[in-house]
């Protein structure tokens, strides 16, 4: 196939009209559905994340009322995590390559896939309508007895929203596990499989083992607030400690349904931009597995000024340090399949460092506040907020737009602007250094997190984070613009315009509608860099 | 693979029926591990609350109508009974069978609700719905509206999964109707009969939790 021209007919174009997309069952259409519903929640969550901003520049709370301020950081919250970092890399890159990784054409379920994306929409409209209608006050922990027995506003409306929009990860979770356990080529063994699928197959693991847990504290926070059940309720005997261990029993574990797609796209990005097999394939493997298992042994970290013993504290202290351990095999695994590899920089692999940046500050810096004695000194402070960013904004949106640049060309057909590219992926890691490295001072010093006015030492760091959120902001604008303008002006990117080497870069760019012209099957290895080169009988090509 | 790939159930994205029915069957099993979390998060909420306060729930369960509850329980054994033959009747293509076990367990469904319903209405009649109007007599009075919150939580989602499970019930009922399954093609009523098995599941654990503490 020669790079000068899109093949005559691939997903995008079998088919026409609004309503061939609307009730369309193509995994890769549903993953660019998707792709939409994200980018528009990420919108609004970034709207709000600048009012925060905006605020925040004066010492006094001038700008918004107490109030008003509650309900901006809750939405921005809200909005960001359900409706945009957890669906964001699963939902949109997983969809639309876990089958051509592995050789399928399409998902074990399609019409699921479709009601999947349908369910979020609404739950995520359900949600966006109570919050700018009424709005909620409570942050996106809606931690009792505040949310029950006190806050005024429209905690159940809210939650229903993101109880619906569970069942969007759970039949997604279900549909990924069933279709790499049942749906892979001839000859695609479990250790052939990229890490990507890996990566999501834990995921999916925790979406399924999860999700249902926010999904009964939810219905029993609404219990509580329609019927006063008293469950959460400690005037009547209840414990609103119980409501924490069952929200983080779930929302510790999300923070990984965010991490570990961005992992998987990582290792992609790497292995194709050091024309190298990964290092020690079967740890990244397996720590992804591990992440997912440990993951759920943690949550109490989060309650270690919460009323909970001593003891429990300690045991959930030694855990989340356990949990660092696989993360750190992937980042030395990652290092160590740079060594000596014949790295390039195009845009991926330069959001793919800046990843590796901010993930290491952003997982060093968990591994200080699960420490018990410094994180009752941080606790609700800042550098919290900082660490948090570090690792769902940080690493999880970089590796989104990564993930993005490098699966474009096969997406649309179509290539981006190089030099555009790499600019945008540098004034994000500039920006989002600007904007979140000032909080970790600014929280170590004392800065409570959630305050509309805090005392004038702060300021100057105040000032700087809300100005690199200009920079930041105006990283994740740009491409917008020039990858739009690729879709119907960029040159035919032909099918590897990388040299990469996966099953997903052996069918068209844009892929057929039944991902390849013929079955495929697997002889090879993942990742068989040093093999092909070797069979060509030449320098790996580029 | 013995079965033409021309079966009207086959979908695309599959090679062979066979690999169709794996996939839905895993399916359903991972569905249903979910429950058993989604269930799990009040089952831990009972574990704290009983073993903070063992009397109150002792006092709160002999208040409960263990005959019901038995009685109810003998139901739910019984139509678990009925959907296992409805899928034997599937796979064995008996089509007249299978719309009889399975209007059978959609009636024994129902009747579970309807006597689940009375139970509600005599706990209302009684004062015992947790809220402002509850009471109970006794020394440890308003200690037991722990033990009825969880009771009505846990009773009230296992109700509303046996509701669902009816409105599932009455899609494959429909499906039996217009002859769509046979021995080659059953997914559809094996996987509701995991459903409806785990849900009696749930009952199983439910009923000795709830209606036989403390007495042996
Ligand atoms: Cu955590």
């Amino acid at each position: 196939m020669s790079a000068a021209e899109l093949p005559a007919t691939h997903y995008l174009n079998a088919t026409h009209g609004l309503k061939s997309w609307l009730l369309t069952r193509d995994h890769k259409r549903i993953g660019l559905l998707y792709l939409l519903g994200v980018s528009f929640f990420f919108a609004i969550g970034g709207l709000f994340a600048a009012l925060i901003r905006i605020e925040l520049i004066t010492p006094a709370g001038d700008v918004f009322q107490p109030d008003t301020y509650n309900r901006i950081f809750t939405t921005h919250g809200i909005m960001m995590v359900f409706f945009f970092l957890i669906p964001a890399i699963p939902a949109v890159l997983g969809n639309f390559l876990i089958p051509i990784m592995i050789g399928a054409k399409d998902l074990a379920f399609p019409r699921l896939n479709l009601l999947s994306w349908y369910i979020y929409m609404v739950g995520g409209a359900f949600s966006l309508y109570s919050l700018l209608h009424g709005g909620v006050d409570t942050g996106w922990t809606f931690y009792t007895p505040y949310s029950t027995a006190f806050s005024n506003t429209y905690v159940i409306a809210t939650g229903l929203g993101i109880f619906i929009n569970g069942f969007s990860g759970i039949l997604t979770g279900i549909n990924f596990i069933v279709t790499i356990h049942r749906m892979r080529a001839p000859g695609m063994t479990w250790f052939r499989l990229p890490l990507f699928v890996w990566g999501h197959y834990a995921t999916s693991l925790i979406q399924v083992l999860g999700t249902p847990v926010l999904a009964i504290t939810i219905v029993l926070l609404a219990l509580e607030r329609l019927f006063h059940l008293g469950i959460f309720d400690p005037a009547r005997g209840g414990d609103p400690v119980l409501f924490q261990h069952l929200f983080w029993f779930y929302s510790h574990p999300a923070v990984y349904i965010m991490i570990l797609p961005a992992m998987a796209v990582i290792s992609e990005v790497i292995a194709a931009f050091a024309r190298k097999r990964i290092f020690g394939y079967h740890f990244v493997a397996f720590a992804s597995i591990g992440i997912a298992v440990l993951g759920f042994l943690v949550w109490g970290h989060h309650m270690f000024v919460s009323s909970q013993s001593v003891y429990a504290g300690t045991v959930f202290s030694v855990l989340t340090m356990l949990v660092a351990i696989p993360s750190a095999v992937k980042v030395f695994n990652w290092t160590a399949t740079l060594f000596r590899g014949s790295v390039s920089f195009e845009t991926p692999m330069v959001y793919a460092f800046c990843f590796l940046g901010l993930f290491a500050i952003g997982g060093l810096t968990g591994v200080f506040l699960g420490t018990l004695g410094l994180d009752v000194h941080v606790h609700d402070t800042y550098f919290v907020v900082a660490h948090f960013h570090y690792v769902m904004v940080g690493s999880t949106i970089t590796a989104f737009l990564g993930g993005l640049h490098y699966w474009w060309p096969k997406i649309f057909g179509r290539m981006y602007s190089e030099f555009w590219g790499r600019l945008s992926a540098i004034v994000v890691f500039f920006g989002f250094n600007a904007t979140f490295f000032p909080q970790f001072v600014a929280g170590y010093l004392g800065m409570p997190r959630r305050y509309h006015a805090y005392p004038e030492e702060f300021q100057a760091l105040h000032v700087l984070s809300s100005g690199g959120s200009i920079v930041l902001g105006l990283g994740y604008l740009i491409p917008i613009v020039y990858l739009l303008y690729s879709i119907k002006w960029g040159k035919p990117a032909g099918d590897n315009p990388w040299g990469a080497i996966g099953l997903e870069w052996e069918t068209t760019s844009p892929p057929p509608v039944e991902n390849f012209a013929a079955p495929p099957v697997v002889e090879h290895e993942a990742y068989e860099y040093a093999e092909r080169a070797e069979r060509l009988g030449a320098a790996p090509t580029t | 693979m013995s079965h033409g790939p021309t079966h009207e159930a086959l979908q695309h994205q599959f090679h062979s029926l066979d690999q169709q029915r794996e996939s839905s069957t895993l399916g359903m099993w991972l569905f249903l591990v979910n429950e058993v979390m989604f269930f799990g998060g009040l089952f831990a909420a009972y574990i704290v609350y009983r073993s903070a306060r063992p009397e109150a729930f002792v006092a709160g369960s002999h208040s409960l109508d263990i005959g019901l509850g038995l009685v109810n329980t003998v139901i739910l054994i019984g139509s678990s009974l009925t959907m296992a033959l409805a899928v034997h009747a599937a796979q064995t293509g008996r089509r007249r069978q299978l719309l009889g076990f399975l209007g059978a367990t959609g009636a024994l469904g129902t009747a579970f609700l309807v006597v689940k319903g009375f139970e509600y209405a005599h706990k209302w009649h009684d004062h015992l719905v947790p809220g402002p109007g509850f009471s109970f007599p006794g020394p440890l009075g308003g200690e037991v509206e722990m033990f009825f919150a969880l009771y009505f939580a846990m009773t009230g989602m296992h109700a509303l999964h046996m509701i669902v499970g009816i409105g599932l019930l009455a899609w494959v009922f429909a499906g039996a109707w217009k002859g769509r399954f046979g021995p080659q093609y059953f997914t559809p009523v094996e996987n509701f009969g995991l459903y409806w098995h785990f849900v009696d599941i749930v009952w199983i654990f439910l009923f000795p939790l709830l209606y036989l503490i403390g007495r042996h």
